[in-house]
């Protein structure tokens, strides 16, 4: 009776001192440098991988008409308004003439005058013409001097030049008023073409320089979005290719589109190459220009080769590789990477065969002598 | 022979027990304090880790990018490649920011990364799920600690990204976990303001008559774009090619280019001795004190453990039981009440350490040093102890 508790005593006691070693142990290994990391590995497969290139732009009209006056002057009035549609040749607003109505006017009654002395010219020449001929009949008859012939002769000249003159002078008026009038038409503000209104810069009233924007025109046909892309990822990139937009009002609605050009000029500045990418089909209602569009191209799918996920490159020592697993243990392999997709896979150039086993996922950074044991998800990161 | 201790443990081991755990669970918050220290500090040298960097170019003069703010031109990187010794240069920004997912908002470091492959410096090194960012625009990679999920839609400033990766331990030298977002991006959002500043400050420049001039149309066009630029990053991440030492390559950059350089060891002076500097001194005063009452406390129990069996020990005395036996029977017990009190303390913060929500990190060193501190507390608190019980007069057993 009396060795039994005591023995049972003991025995509880042993029992908690055997579970908190048990725990012990358990803790030192599961938990510090000494746990095992846990890693999810991936086969490599031998794919062909569709490379695509992302970027952003804004849309843009191709065709951008920005009417103002030629000379500096002051606004008379405007007769179009931003959202009007527009038809090409129609008058779209008119600049203020000042003095140019009063001076074609002015033009008019100098161009009368120099017809009336063209007129009076002739009138002259007509009496200096009878005049030589009729002392040229008197010399015949020897009633009237040689000098009186010879200075009837000159003046029938003299009338001749000034006939001449007359009539140029004529011209030349004629011609100064053209000109006027020319001018007069050239300040009305006339559409070059079909086109929507966008930007009314200015109202009647006002005075613009010469070449200053009043009217700004664009041909909604001629939507188009310009796209920049990232120069590190434009090798393929050519006009042609398929494109999705994806434009920030219309979430969710990829239209589709392609390539149009790409620009042979790139932005030295924000290192991104420019494109130009139009709408297979034109857009109803039209998005505002300047509205955000994402664009994503599909270059052409690339030869199969081997894959694997882009969170598995990893580096170490300066070189860019993946922790293969061979036979358990981890050994880094450097690699060289070739075309990657939007999908995070990547082909390897060099390196790797197919069949590889690879780490892809680790919750710690990884070394060559680290335990590891493989599991299917990283626990504690959300799927 | 019998063991004098095992058998008094066994007498009354309950109490042993629960006298052990409780020691143990103070020796567990001591441990827990000195990895909240190596947390804190480890904090520190994840953020260089993780940038991958050897050399970090940052605004002449400024203890940036991660102590000071520092902004130098987005294309240093370009003359800084071409420097001898520098086998990649890569732009990153940093912004500690609020980043708002659909219910809620977490304090997050917004990195931006530029452009390239894998491995290239500022990247986030390994990942836990998803994948690393392929576009060049609107993607995200975030550490789990931010607690997004893949697939998730993030708002940096005015922008929507989509979560594709998760990584861990990408953290700032204060904890905050690290979102990586694309450089072009980050620096928008590093310098965009709201809808509202920008129309703001349209309107500030467009009332200007000396850049809204009728006579140069165009100007004011001109003006609001370049104002609405943001050309700068907050440092450029250098590495180096093999063979090349640090401290001559950013001699060079310093230099010629006329930037402030540094290398990991004056980055770590920088963050630990400077950043992290009083927060780590606060927590080291703690755990000063703390183990200083831990030791006192242990001290305590030994005693009064063996002051409560003082009747007994006059006994065993009274019967003639060597001195050096009641000692080692006193010492024995004290180091077993020891031992399991560091194996509960171990194991109540391992277990506890992850529901931080700052990264405490249990270093082995510590755990062995605060092994054989426990033992020699019990062994001196021991001592007193002994000294004690072998004062007692046996003739008190049957006095008292």
């Amino acid at each position: 009776m009396k060795r039994l508790p005591f023995q049972g005593r003991s025995m509880a006691f042993a029992a908690v001192l055997v579970a908190l070693v048990a725990l012990f142990a358990y803790v030192a290994l599961r938990s510090g440098p000494l746990a095992p990391i846990a890693v999810t590995v991936a086969t490599v497969q031998s794919r062909s991988v569709t490379p695509g290139v992302f970027g952003i732009g804004t849309v843009e009209s191709r065709h951008r008409y920005r009417v103002g006056p030629t000379v500096a002057g002051r606004v008379k009035r405007l007769m179009v308004d931003v959202g009007d549609q527009v038809v090409a040749g129609q008058l779209m607003g008119e600049m203020d003439p000042v003095d140019l109505d009063e001076r074609v006017r002015a033009l008019d009654a100098a161009y009368r005058r120099s017809e009336a002395t063209v007129r009076e010219a002739e009138l002259r020449r007509e009496f200096a013409q009878t005049q030589a001929e009729r002392y040229e009949q008197l010399l015949a008859v020897r009633s009237t001097s040689q000098e009186i012939v010879a200075s009837k002769q000159q003046e029938r000249q003299v009338a001749d030049a000034a006939l001449v003159a007359t009539h140029a002078e004529l011209a030349r008026a004629g011609d100064d008023r053209a000109a006027l009038v020319a001018q007069r038409k050239n300040i009305r503000l006339v559409a070059p073409a079909d086109g929507l209104v966008i930007a009314r810069d200015v109202d009647p009233g006002t005075t613009v320089v010469a070449g200053q924007s009043v009217v700004e025109i664009v041909d909604p046909s001629s939507l188009w979005v310009s796209v920049r892309f990232d120069q590190s990822s434009t090798l393929g990139l050519e006009s042609g290719l398929p494109t999705q937009i994806l434009l920030r009002s219309r979430r969710g609605e990829p239209l589709p589109g392609r390539v149009t050009r790409v620009e042979p000029r790139a932005d030295a500045v924000t290192e991104e190459t420019i494109a130009k990418v139009v709408f297979n089909s034109i857009l109803d209602p039209l998005p505002p220009i300047g509205e955000l569009a994402e664009v994503t191209v599909s270059l052409l799918a690339t030869a199969p080769a081997p894959v694997i996920p882009n969170a598995a490159v990893q580096r170490v020592d300066g070189q860019s590789g993946v922790w293969m697993l061979v036979r358990g243990d981890l050994q880094f392999t450097p690699v060289t990477l070739g075309a990657s997709d939007l999908d995070g896979n990547v082909q390897v150039r060099r390196g790797l065969s197919v069949g590889d086993r690879v780490v892809v996922y680790s919750a710690k950074a990884l070394r060559a002598r680290s335990r590891i044991t493989v599991v299917d998800r990283i626990p504690g990161a959300a799927p | 022979m019998i063991s004098l201790a095992g058998r008094d443990i066994q007498h009354d081991w309950g109490k042993y027990v629960f006298t052990g755990i409780g020691l143990g669970l103070l020796i567990g918050v001591t441990l827990t304090m000195a990895g909240v220290y190596r947390g804190m500090v480890d904090d520190g040298k994840a953020l260089l880790d993780n940038s991958g960097a050897e050399l970090w170019v940052v605004q002449k003069e400024t203890l940036g990018p991660y102590a000071e703010p520092s902004s130098l031109n987005d294309d240093a990187y370009r003359s800084i490649l071409a420097v001898q010794g520098v086998s990649q240069a890569a732009n990153v920004t940093y912004l500690t920011m609020q980043v708002r997912s659909a219910e809620r908002d977490v304090r997050a470091m917004v990195v931006g990364i530029a452009s390239g492959e894998a491995g290239t410096p500022g990247w986030p090194s390994y990942l836990v799920a998803g994948r690393q960012i392929t576009r060049s625009h609107y993607e995200a990679v975030a550490d789990v600690a931010a607690g997004f999920a893949l697939g998730d839609r993030v708002r940096i400033r005015r922008h929507h990204y989509t979560v594709v990766g998760l990584t861990r331990r990408m953290v700032s030298s204060g904890g905050d976990p690290m979102v990586f977002i694309p450089l072009k991006d980050a620096q928008e959002a590093q310098f965009l303001k709201d809808n509202d500043a920008v129309l703001q400050s349209r309107r500030r420049t467009s009332e200007n008559p000396a850049f809204n001039r009728a006579s140069v149309p165009g100007l004011l066009d001109a003006v609001i774009t370049s104002q609405s630029r943001n050309p700068y990053v907050n440092a450029v991440l250098v590495r180096l090619q093999p063979g090349y030492a640090s401290d001559d390559v950013a001699g060079s950059i310093e230099r010629w280019q006329r930037l402030t350089v540094y290398t990991r060891p004056e980055m770590e002076g920088i963050l630990i001795g400077k950043l992290i500097a009083t927060s780590a001194k606060q927590i080291g005063m703690f755990l000063v004190i703390l183990a200083v009452v831990s030791a006192a406390i242990v001290a305590f129990i030994i005693y009064t453990m063996t002051l409560g069996k003082i009747r007994e020990i006059a006994v065993l005395k009274l019967i003639g039981t060597r001195n050096r036996t009641i000692a080692s029977m006193i010492m024995q017990q004290a180091l077993g009440l020891g031992l399991i009190g560091f194996a509960v303390g171990k194991i109540a913060a391992s277990f506890w350490a992850p529901f931080f929500p700052k990264y405490v990190l249990l270093v082995p060193s510590d755990t062995i040093a605060g092994f054989f501190a426990v033992v020699v507390i019990c062994m001196l608190a021991s001592l007193i102890a002994i000294r004690a019980a072998l004062r007692v007069d046996p003739a008190d057993a049957i006095g008292g």
